[in-house]
């Protein structure tokens, strides 16, 4: 018998093979369009003199492919764990209907958690592709930059759900997205180096996980150093998936079993 | 421009009344009412007539083409073929005005989820175009009438289903309405919420207010209706008081009667002429008599030893069971 | 509801029907308990513009418009954003909410039973946009003027502009909702969006694209708002700006109509 997270597990992926049409536009479309858009059009006009000095001659595209890569999972981690959750709680109760069974609590969000790793892995390895495909790195180095690019979602997917799970309204959903997830979509690094933000937000970009993922896709795909040793990025995000587990499976259980 | 806006809102200049029409002419009239969508034949050349003050019932399996009935009456549903009258003007060119004098209670809550229980009517009455200064007292008596009234600033989410319904029953009286138009109003409901419900509208009754209400709870349309149609299959089949209908299509009393497993089967021949008709289901048998206590002596008399022998007087579900079959419909 | 009561009184009768009024009130009411949304929705664009002003501007350094002229990049894209957040707000008001309340909520089923017709619905709901709409441009450009980034007293056409928008994405979302089978629809929605925001010269002239992609993105009805306000708030006018607005305004009446026309069908069987 599968062990009970896994068959969580099972139930998502099979609920997704239904589903994925949809979330092609916006885990795979969406970076592609910013890419084309930014990487080739903008680029056009960075690459002049001036870009080109701040990036120290690397080509715009080059410089924005990784930086999307992490923001891409940034935004899969963060949506695959808000309205699904909130889905499984409040809307169509599936977790009052899994936890009916002998699956935990525990089970639950290892199983969700899991499931959300799994995506994001597809995610990468097909933008990754992509990004090779636009010339913007060649494959062999962006396949470096996998690994980070899924701990870096799992870095949002785990608060995220914790986040989910205890809050009551739906509308705090779309504001965590406004305040956090696309600020930090815009100033984490992704479209310019975060050095060039005023002092303040320089050291909130820093704090941010995003810039942590961002730096690590960065160094991994372009064979540079990051700013910071790997190591300390990795378990930098890797307090963050932590923390956010066990919050998840605490306020879940206060949610769904009071 | 102006002169015909304002034409299309009775409510504001005249206030709801009944002077258009005299007492007996009908309210509202069908003649050959038809309703089609696409191939299918939902309503199929019905006739009736509601009259002023009186409280109508359509009664009918799932399915059976009334709520179909109800929509044209309401003036959202376009007739397919036939005449239809409300207060004496066509749906089809006057639905505005039509609305305007109407209170419409559907079979599931169209509640603004977004609003509060106050809001709610509020709004309502806004779209009839009532200004703040009448609605606002007009609703502190609207939810008084429902019992709602500490619930006022309540959102619309957390009532139970029976507050729900007094809610829009609220609403559908915001605007004065010459005519109540009530589709299944207490399915789903418990046994309190409905009989605080009925109160209501044989209240609203008693102040000339007409209803017409569909349903599929017999008890409903006794307690209620002073006159209904059952409707099957897209057609009337019968018309009258409950007690008329009771009259023609049932007896006075039922015999209820339960045998041991394997002698109900062959029973059946052995009921001859203890009843004006018989019934023999899976589970009783059903004996339909005018006399129940001679019936249950000649069951005596002949040695039939049923399990357990039940004398109740008919009801309207026999009547209805006799017209629409007992075969499931959905 | 005093502040409601006077802001439905400035808002000429004239304009929207007294019953389609009273759609845009209910609006009102759904949104004093959710405020914030109202309110947040102000924000994207702001950041979209801080970093273009302190990000990108300072890697692509000055843009050239059409007469070769240089311009800030900060000043270049401000006005794309205001064009982009009016379609956004738009669309999002007339595609997933309307879809909620025809599905879901029911709300204009209890609507449809009052003297309400579906063309006093769809011209309630698409002014409903366009004031939402038009709130969030005034903010906008009082921002823009704020960081400087006006360069013409015209910039105040902006607000019309923003709103000749907003009309015509609302029109246009709202007749597409009516076609819309499930949420999945959306993502279609979404994709489209996406593609108009990024494509449509917010971000650079079309220059920068190969002649037959500059004829493509012509083709966007975004492109056109985005040229009509650009050319307001740097103060470049000129008589193709007609076109421009005709474009609009077309794509939203025709949307209305439809909107309107559907609705009936569905609503109304």
């Amino acid at each position: 018998m599968l062990p009970v997270p896994l068959r969580v597990v099972e139930a998502n992926a099979r609920t997704y093979r239904r589903t994925w049409k949809g979330s092609v536009v916006t885990t795979f479309l969406s970076p592609v369009l910013f890419l084309a858009a930014m990487g080739l059009g903008l680029g056009s006009l960075v690459d002049r003199e001036t870009g080109a000095r701040a990036l120290e001659g690397l080509a715009y595209i080059s410089f924005l492919a990784p930086g999307l890569l992490a923001a891409t999972t940034m935004q899969t981690g963060a949506s695959e764990s808000s309205w699904p959750v909130m889905a499984g709680i409040k809307w169509i109760k599936t977790f009052d209907a899994a936890l009916a069974t002998p699956v935990g609590v525990p089970d639950l969000v290892a199983g969700h958690l899991v499931w959300v790793a799994v995506r994001l892995l597809m995610t990468s390895v097909v933008l990754v592709v992509v990004i090779a495909s636009f010339g913007a790195v060649s494959l062999a180095d962006a396949l470096l930059a996998v690994p980070a690019a899924v701990l870096t979602g799992m870095a949002f997917a785990a608060p995220v759900t914790a986040y989910t799970a205890s809050t009551e309204q739906e509308t705090r959903l779309s504001s965590l997205f406004r305040f956090a997830i696309i600020p930090m979509f815009l100033f984490s690094g992704t479209f310019f180096p975060a050095s060039q933000l005023p002092d303040w937000l320089e050291s909130v970009a820093y704090a941010t996980p995003l810039w942590h993922g961002v730096e690590l896709c960065r160094g991994a795909a372009l064979g540079t150093d990051a700013t910071l040793p790997v190591a300390a990025h990795a378990s930098y995000l890797l307090a963050w998936v932590a923390v956010g587990w066990s919050l998840s499976v605490r306020s879940l259980r206060r949610r769904l079993l009071p | 421009m102006k002169s015909t806006h304002r034409a299309a809102e009775p409510v504001d200049e005249a206030g709801p009344g009944p002077q258009n029409e005299s007492n007996d002419r009908a309210l509202v009239e069908a003649r050959g009412l038809t309703k089609r969508f696409g191939e299918f034949v939902a309503v199929d050349a019905i006739n009736f007539s509601i009259r002023r003050g009186e409280a109508f019932g359509f009664l009918g399996p799932n399915g059976a083409g009334k709520t179909s009935t109800m929509r044209m009456i309401a003036a959202v549903s376009p007739v397919t073929e036939g005449r239809l009258e409300v207060f004496g003007t066509d749906p089809a060119t006057h639905g505005a005005e039509i609305r305007a004098r109407l209170g419409v209670v559907p079979q599931s809550d169209t509640l603004d989820t977004e609003l509060t229980v106050f809001e709610n009517v509020y709004i309502y009455g806004r779209y009839f175009g009532l200004p703040g200064e009448v609605l606002r007292p007009r609703i502190s008596e609207l939810l008084e009438f429902v019992q709602l009234a500490e619930r006022g600033d309540s959102k619309v989410e957390p009532l139970s289903g029976g507050m729900k319904r007094r809610l829009t029953i609220a609403r559908a009286l915001v605007n004065e309405p010459d005519l109540l138009v009530l589709d299944e109003p207490t399915t789903g409901l418990d046994p309190q919420a409905r009989h605080a419900l009925w109160d209501r509208l044989y209240r609203l009754k008693q102040r000339g207010v007409t209803l017409i209400i569909t349903t599929h709870y017999m008890d409903e349309a006794e307690q209620l209706c002073d006159r209904l149609v059952v409707m099957d299959q897209a057609k009337i089949v019968a018309e009258g008081s409950p007690t008329d209908l009771i009259a023609r299509y049932s007896t006075r009393e039922v015999v209820e009667l339960r045998f041991p497993v394997g002698v109900q089967e062959r029973i059946g021949d052995r009921l001859d002429g203890l009843a004006t008709r018989s019934e023999v289901l899976p589970d009783r048998v059903l004996l339909y008599t005018d006399d129940g206590d001679r019936t249950t002596a000649e069951i005596t008399r002949r040695e039939l030893a049923p399990e357990s022998t039940v004398v109740r007087r008919s009801t309207l579900e026999d009547v209805f069971l006799r017209l629409t079959g007992r075969t499931l419909v959905d | 509801m005093s502040a409601q009561s006077l802001g439905l009184r400035v808002i000429p009768a004239a304009v929207f029907g007294r019953r389609a009024r009273s759609v845009l009130e209910r609006n009102l009411f759904v949104y004093k308990h959710i405020w914030i949304i109202l309110f947040s929705g102000f924000f994207e664009p702001l950041f979209y513009l801080f970093a273009a002003r302190v990000g990108l501007g300072q890697l692509v350094g000055d843009v050239r418009n059409g007469s070769g002229e240089r311009i800030d990049y900060a000043a270049f894209v401000a006005p794309a954003l205001l064009a982009a957040s009016a379609m956004n707000g738009a669309v999002y008001e007339s595609t997933m909410n309307i879809f909620f309340k025809l599905r879901y909520a029911k709300v204009y089923d209890g609507m449809l039973a009052t003297p309400l017709g579906p063309f006093d619905i769809a011209l309630g709901e698409i002014g409903w946009s366009l004031i939402r709409g038009a709130l969030y441009a005034v903010g906008f450009i009082v921002v823009m003027w704020v960081a400087g980034l006006l360069q013409s007293p015209l910039a105040v056409l902006g607000l019309p502009a923003a709103l000749l928008i907003g009309f015509a994405f609302a029109g246009a979302g709202m007749a597409a909702t009516s076609f819309m089978r499930s949420w999945q629809d959306f993502d279609l929605v979404n994709l489209a969006i996406l593609v108009l925001f990024l494509f449509s010269a917010t971000f650079y002239p079309l220059s920068v694209y190969p002649p037959w992609l500059q004829l493509v993105a012509q083709l966007s009805p975004l492109y056109h708002g985005v040229v009509l306000i650009r050319s307001f708030t740097l103060g470049t006018l000129e008589l193709t700006l007609l076109w421009h607005a005709l474009f609009l305004a077309a794509m939203g009446s025709v949307g209305l109509a439809v909107s309107a026309f559907r609705l009936r069908k569905l609503l109304t069987p």
